[in-house]
């Protein structure tokens, strides 16, 4: 009963983090086609006459920082920007495999038939038209932002396991130094309390390693994205892409591990009139899919949501500072400081979701490999 | 919309290095390093236990030696004891002997003093006899020395004769 307990509780917590990022990420939402129509009047404007003064557009600021892009900005804005360009890798059934750097496609220049147009790479014909044929056959594999964010953080992460392993091979038995020291309370936080506790001591070895590297993958993705300059600042885990594929690998661990008393509760729980089972199954069956593509959601919200409000209360200093000089430096007071705060609370954010993905995926494996006399107790 | 439309380039780049991620630190990282903790774990524990079992053992040890110490006072108690039995058995004995020696002695000097006695009681008689026979030689030579006193005398006895 005691475990049942356990598990409960951060249950409760993560649902309602689930329900306050909804209500976040809901104010985005309704933030949104704002966001659109502003930045069709902004683009208009810009075509207008390039010399004019440009409004500030807090809406296309954030959309632009936390989307995914073709080039690294580094700083300045419009034909002063400093980017890092990414290399492009375009596979199409038609012409092959492309590779080039993205710089190639700046300002909506056209490079060996592609063009890049929001973000996304098309491809044109002769004139420079839109050949949504062709477009659609084509496969984008480029070095993006985030994949090279992404890369970024697996090596760090590599060089930090791989150093600390070579640290627990050097000297066995000792107590650790230095990396181990701050790594290894986490390690064993992982193993003792959300693999042993959910998954139970005898099976949870097997799911350890994928925890352990689920957990670290979103914690240091996380705090990569909360430094604001280059090595960082992508929104990796904001991406409904890296939610997605980790929801996917464990939808796929958890139906593969599966055993007859998982199953046998999702089709016909033991104990329900048939009556009620034709409701109750569809129930187990949606709730299958469910449960994954809320681990996705709530990790995509929520480091989501903590980049726009972070972005949100940079942007009140210019949004200010276009009314009045004066009035945007005094923002800037409350906004750098709201910005401390939230960082801070950005900080606590970044593992309590690492924590919460991973308890929540360790939980799915847990019901799937219960046995038998378990399950029982639970009725 | 963009925001929550996942890119294929993004999902495919994911899988590959989170694969590869899994793959190498699985191998790499997590194997030795949950093996070493693991390890570092139980040699941990056996050496609280090898504690755990020293005080006992220590334990043990002391209330052996409690036994021992308590076991050589009862036996010095017991040596003790007999040698106080012993002494005044010796004592009681030494002490039966000699009033038992003494009595004898009390008894053959009391023998003795009882032959000396009557010895000296029958040389007195003898003594008192002969000293008698003697009283009366010389009585009987005065009484008998002149005729008259003969003649007194045969009154006297006849007189006495007379009497009966």
């Amino acid at each position: 009963m005691t475990n049942n307990n356990n598990i409960f509780k951060p249950f409760s917590v993560s649902l309602f983090l689930f329900f306050a990022s909804l209500f976040i990420s809901s104010a985005i939402y309704a933030y949104d086609p704002d966001n659109k129509s502003t930045e069709k009047q902004a683009v208009g404007a810009a075509k207008e006459s390039a010399s004019e003064d440009k409004k500030f557009n807090a809406g296309e600021l954030i959309i632009n920082h936390i989307t995914d892009s073709h080039e690294w900005h580094v700083m300045g804005e419009g034909e002063h920007a400093i980017a890092l360009p990414l290399p492009v890798i375009i596979y199409s059934s038609e012409t092959g495999l492309t590779a080039f750097l993205s710089n190639k496609l700046e300002d909506g220049e056209v490079y060996k038939g592609f063009k890049l147009i929001k973000n996304d790479i098309v491809a044109v014909d002769g004139e420079g038209q839109l050949d949504e044929k062709a477009s659609a056959k084509l496969w984008d594999f480029s070095i993006t932002k985030n994949v090279a964010s992404l890369m970024v953080s697996i090596f760090l992460m590599l060089w930090m396991f791989l150093s600390v392993a070579k640290a627990y091979a050097r000297n066995p038995g000792k107590a650790p130094k230095g990396m181990q020291s701050l790594l290894e309370p986490l390690i064993i936080f992982v193993r003792d309390d959300i693999a042993k506790s959910s998954i139970g001591e005898k099976k949870y070895k097997r799911y350890l390693p994928f925890l352990l590297t689920v957990f670290f993958f979103i914690w240091i993705n996380n705090l990569m994205g909360l430094i604001p300059f280059l090595p960082g600042g992508a929104n990796v885990t904001g991406n409904i892409a890296i939610g997605l594929t980790l929801a996917v690998i464990v939808f796929v661990i958890t139906v593969i591990s599966a055993n007859k008393n998982y199953w046998r509760h999702i089709i016909a729980m033991p104990g329900v009139p048939i009556g009620v089972l034709v409701l109750l199954t569809p129930i187990e069956i949606f709730g299958m899919f469910l449960k994954p593509f809320v681990l996705m959601i709530r990790l995509f919200a929520n480091m989501l949501a903590g980049h726009i409000i972070a972005l949100s209360f940079f942007s009140l200093i210019f949004i200010f500072a276009e009314m009045n000089t004066a009035v945007g430096w005094g923002v800037s007071i409350f906004s750098v400081a709201f910005t401390i705060f939230m960082g801070m609370l950005e900080l606590l954010v970044a593992f309590l979701q690492a924590y919460v993905f991973t308890l929540l995926a360790a939980m799915y494996f847990g019901t799937a490999v219960e046995e038998h006399h378990h399950a029982e107790e639970h009725h | 919309m963009e925001l929550v439309k996942p890119a294929f380039g993004l999902i495919f780049w994911m899988c590959v290095s989170f694969g590869l991620i899994l793959f190498i630190l699985k191998k790499f990282a997590w194997t030795p390093i949950l093996n070493m903790l693991h390890e570092r774990e139980e040699s941990i524990q056996n050496a609280l236990d090898s504690a755990e079992k020293a005080k006992e053992e220590m334990k043990a040890l002391q209330s052996n030696n409690e036994k021992i110490l308590a076991d050589a006072r009862t036996e010095r108690d017991l040596l003790l004891k007999d040698a106080r039995d012993i002494r005044e058995k010796m004592i009681s004995d030494a002490k039966g002997i000699a009033s038992k020696e003494g009595e004898r002695m009390l008894t053959i000097a009391r023998e003795n003093i009882q032959n000396e006695k009557m010895a000296a009681i029958t040389e007195l008689k003898n003594q008192v006899a002969t000293l008698s026979i003697e009283i009366a030689e010389k009585i009987l030579k005065s009484e008998l020395s002149s005729d008259e006193k003969q003649k007194t005398l045969v009154n006297t006895l006849l007189k006495d004769v007379n009497l009966n």
